[in-house]
């Protein structure tokens, strides 16, 4: 896995189909040992690589949610998906159209940060509205949590100070919340 | 109740109705081979663990119960696997259980270790690593509704010593029976949904030259019954896939027997020419389709499938259905009275003349021995078939014999074929005989076997011998590779490389009766009858009959791989008749 950028312009493309050649998947999962393995056993089968995935506990704890980006963007994945439903301990799957969605990724980044260079680093931080995390004499740690593409702006203005050490999230994301009132409110 | 894990797992096979179980100690799963003694569960001690899971496989083929099969760890486990694969291409209810390194010492490289789990996730339905003894009851009762429901598939139950040695604490438990299933992600729908059903009828009542395309699910459902009901109020025509030989009768006049890369010339061209193929269980597989862009170009497509993942997997259907093949096929006859029945179907008088042609000109056929010639194996096969009971089971390897035996046995009951379909397991026939046997002892039993088979899984005999199975086995020896030695005559130019595996060694006979059976051998023509009916008369021990058989003899007709269907290559007496 690589923390590739993914690319997130509203288009009209099929659900769940991103920009570069990726899909995201939400998929509700047993919380059990073993499960991660069954659900990336399916896309390492086909040579699908998995370009980020976030796993965490729902509320009771009793399911974890999964999102998962996936490097294929054609007819391939149908396959994958129902093949996933069939998974025993997977209880629901969704693609996640990203114009469709709120997506959010944490990025925690060091940098060699000279003094000489400090100030310049730190005017990025305030432009990006991040977060300075740590100081040391030569190097700065600083984190920015926002949408893939804004994430993926911010790294590629940092990389010119050198990047020591950086660790990207991957993408987590929610359905977009619905915006007309119920016809029972309307005036 | 205060018991141990082992009794446990004792118990919770005995409550899910398991009476007999395919097995070998080892190791890790010793400690239940104790509580085993003290079950009314009967366990037949097999020679090589593939040997068990073929056998589950055959005892689930022939019941359409789940097989069980029990073994230990390591070098067990990875031996079972093979059977698994099988289970799961061919979607055979089956739970294994396997024996594990105590808990604590997984991932340690322990003796007899391996990651069962890890290597069966892809070939299992699903599968378990029980962690805890308490644990034991829920696994069980789930393993085996997961096996037998939706498609059915195998399950594996991966269990570590320490939780079934009554000498580790760790295997102490209070015995609680399971209320029910708590499996939130996995919910088979077997009914149809009703609007597609209704499409798909108004779709029969419209096709002027309809096929009904089934597979193995309308075994597995349990529906051949419903299938013969629609066959007959609609006049439809149907073929049976290799995983379908028997779920409709080969002596009904509708029946069009086998499709496929060695179906009939009548089933392959059927399909070609239909304008609607109703899909019943069957999976588009590309022994069946031959070329997928150029199979049956002209058809509109239903598809029924318990499995989602079936539709559109192949070729995209008109109407998709996703449930039961019996329930969907009951509910379509229902609808299809409703509309008329037999009344609304349009006349198909002219379809069904194109095929009573088709059957005329390209019948099955084979060129008979001549003096100086062995046997032909189609020879023997038409002999067995007509000197068997009716409801005979036949349990083949693969290769040419298997195809030889699905074309000339006439398969007029469900549950009568027993074969490796999907993942083609040669040495599948001896074991899986052996199951068929166990399952159902008041049938006769046929093994029908190549040589190569024999020689991979003949050590099972010995089971047979000793557990009291007398099944027999028709071993069609023309001591090559066949099937390999056929497509090296075909597409390599008769460049043959290792396929000759020699006539005269083994000595079939000899190695029959050192592994405890009756041994014959049969050359010629006159002596096949005979030797037949001395088999048929043995009843106390196996029997095997060697059959020399001509190594020239190839299997048509046949599609070659990746060509369409329209080129099927038929029997060369036939090649110069109008198609």
């Amino acid at each position: 896995m690589s923390p590739a950028p993914t690319g997130s312009a509203p288009t009209d493309q099929a659900p769940g189909r991103n920009s570069g050649g990726t899909t995201t998947l939400v998929v509700h999962v047993e919380n059990k040992a073993g499960v991660l393995a069954r659900v990336a056993g399916l896309f390492a089968r086909r040579g699908f690589n998995i370009e980020s995935l976030a796993v965490a506990p729902t509320a009771s704890g009793r399911f974890s949610r999964l999102t998962i980006v996936v490097g294929v963007d054609a007819a391939p994945m149908e396959q994958v998906v129902k093949q996933l439903d069939k998974l025993v301990n997977v209880v629901d799957i969704q693609e996640l159209n990203p114009s469709a969605s709120v997506e959010r990724e944490l990025m925690m980044v060091t940098l060699r940060a000279d003094p000489s260079v400090r100030g310049q680093i730190l005017d990025l931080v305030r432009v990006f509205q991040a977060t300075v995390l740590n100081v040391g004499y030569e190097e700065i740690m600083v984190s920015l949590t926002g949408s893939p593409s804004r994430v993926d702006d911010f790294e590629a203005l940092l990389r010119p100070y050198g990047i020591v050490d950086v660790q990207r999230t991957g993408k987590v994301a929610l359905a977009k919340l619905v915006k007309t009132a119920p016809e029972s409110l309307a005036p | 109740m205060n018991m141990n894990g082992g009794q446990a797992l004792m118990k919770a096979l005995e409550n899910e109705g398991v009476d007999i179980m395919f097995g070998l100690p080892g190791g890790a799963i010793l400690p239940v081979y104790d509580p085993l003694l003290d079950s009314s569960i009967r366990h037949v001690l097999v020679r090589h663990e593939q040997g068990a899971g073929h056998m589950a496989e055959g005892f689930a083929h022939a019941t359409g119960r789940p097989g069980v099969a029990m073994v230990t760890s390591g070098p067990a486990a990875t031996n079972i696997v093979t059977p698994l694969c099988d289970a799961y291409m061919d979607s055979v209810p089956m739970v294994v259980i396997t024996g594990q390194v105590p808990y604590a010492a997984i991932g340690t490289d322990a003796f007899q270790e391996c990651d069962t789990t890890g290597i069966t996730m892809s070939v299992t339905k699903h599968n378990y690593l029980v962690t805890e003894a308490a644990d034991i009851p829920q696994v069980i009762h789930d393993a085996f509704h997961i096996a037998t429901t939706g498609r059915p598939g195998p399950v594996l139950v991966d269990i570590p010593k320490d939780i079934v040695d009554p000498n580790n604490p760790r295997s102490a438990m209070e015995w609680h029976t399971p209320d029910g299933h708590d499996l939130p992600g996995y919910r088979p729908n077997t009914a149809g949904d009703a609007e597609l059903i209704r499409q798909a009828a108004k779709l029969i009542c419209e096709a002027e030259r309809p096929v009904l395309y089934t597979g193995g699910g309308i075994l597995k459902s349990r529906g051949a019954k419903a299938l013969l009901e629609l066959a007959e109020l609609t006049g439809i025509h149907v073929v049976t896939t290799l995983m379908n030989r028997g779920g409709f009768p080969d002596d009904h006049p509708l029946c069009l027997g086998m499709p496929g890369m060695h179906g009939n010339y009548t089933a392959v061209t059927a399909m070609q020419e239909a304008d609607l193929l109703v899909a019943l269980g069957a999976r588009f597989d590309d022994r069946v389709t031959g070329k997928v862009a150029e199979f049956a170009p002209l058809a509109k497509i239903i598809h029924v499938d318990i499995d989602g993942a079936e539709l559109g997997k192949v070729r995209q259907p008109d109407v998709a259905i996703q449930g039961d093949c019996r329930v969907v096929t009951e509910e379509l006859v229902k609808v299809l009275r409703e509309m008329g029945g037999g009344e609304a179907q349009p006349d198909r008088n002219q379809w069904r003349s194109r095929i009573s042609g088709w059957q005329e000109r390209f019948p099955l056929t084979y060129a008979h021995s001549q003096e100086d010639e062995l046997l032909k194996p189609q020879f023997v096969l038409e002999h067995l078939r007509d000197a068997t009971p009716d409801d005979t089971i036949v349990a083949s390897g693969v290769g040419q014999h298997q195809m030889w035996t699905s074309q000339y046995w006439k398969f007029n009951h469900p549950y009568t074929w027993v074969n490796s379909g999907g993942l083609g397991t040669m040495g599948f026939a001896i074991p899986a005989a052996i199951g068929a046997k166990a399952g159902r002892p008041d049938r006769m039993v046929w093994a029908v076997d190549g040589d190569g088979c024999f020689q991979m899984t003949a050590q099972e005999l010995v089971t047979a011998a000793t557990e009291g199975f007398p099944i027999k086995v028709a071993l069609i020896n023309n001591s090559y590779l066949g099937m390999v030695r056929q497509w090296q005559e075909m597409f390599y130019g008769e460049r043959y490389s290792e396929v000759y595996l020699t006539r005269d060694v083994p000595d079939y006979k000899l190695w029959a009766e050192a592994l405890g059976c009756t041994g014959l051998r049969v050359e010629s023509p006159e002596e096949v009858g005979p030797a037949i009916a001395q088999a048929n008369e043995i009843d106390d021990r196996p029997v095997v009959v060697e059959f020399r058989c001509e190594a020239g003899e190839n299997v048509f007709p046949m599609v070659p791989a990746g060509m369409s269907n329209s080129d099927v290559v038929v029997d060369p007496s036939q090649r110069d008749r109008p198609r």
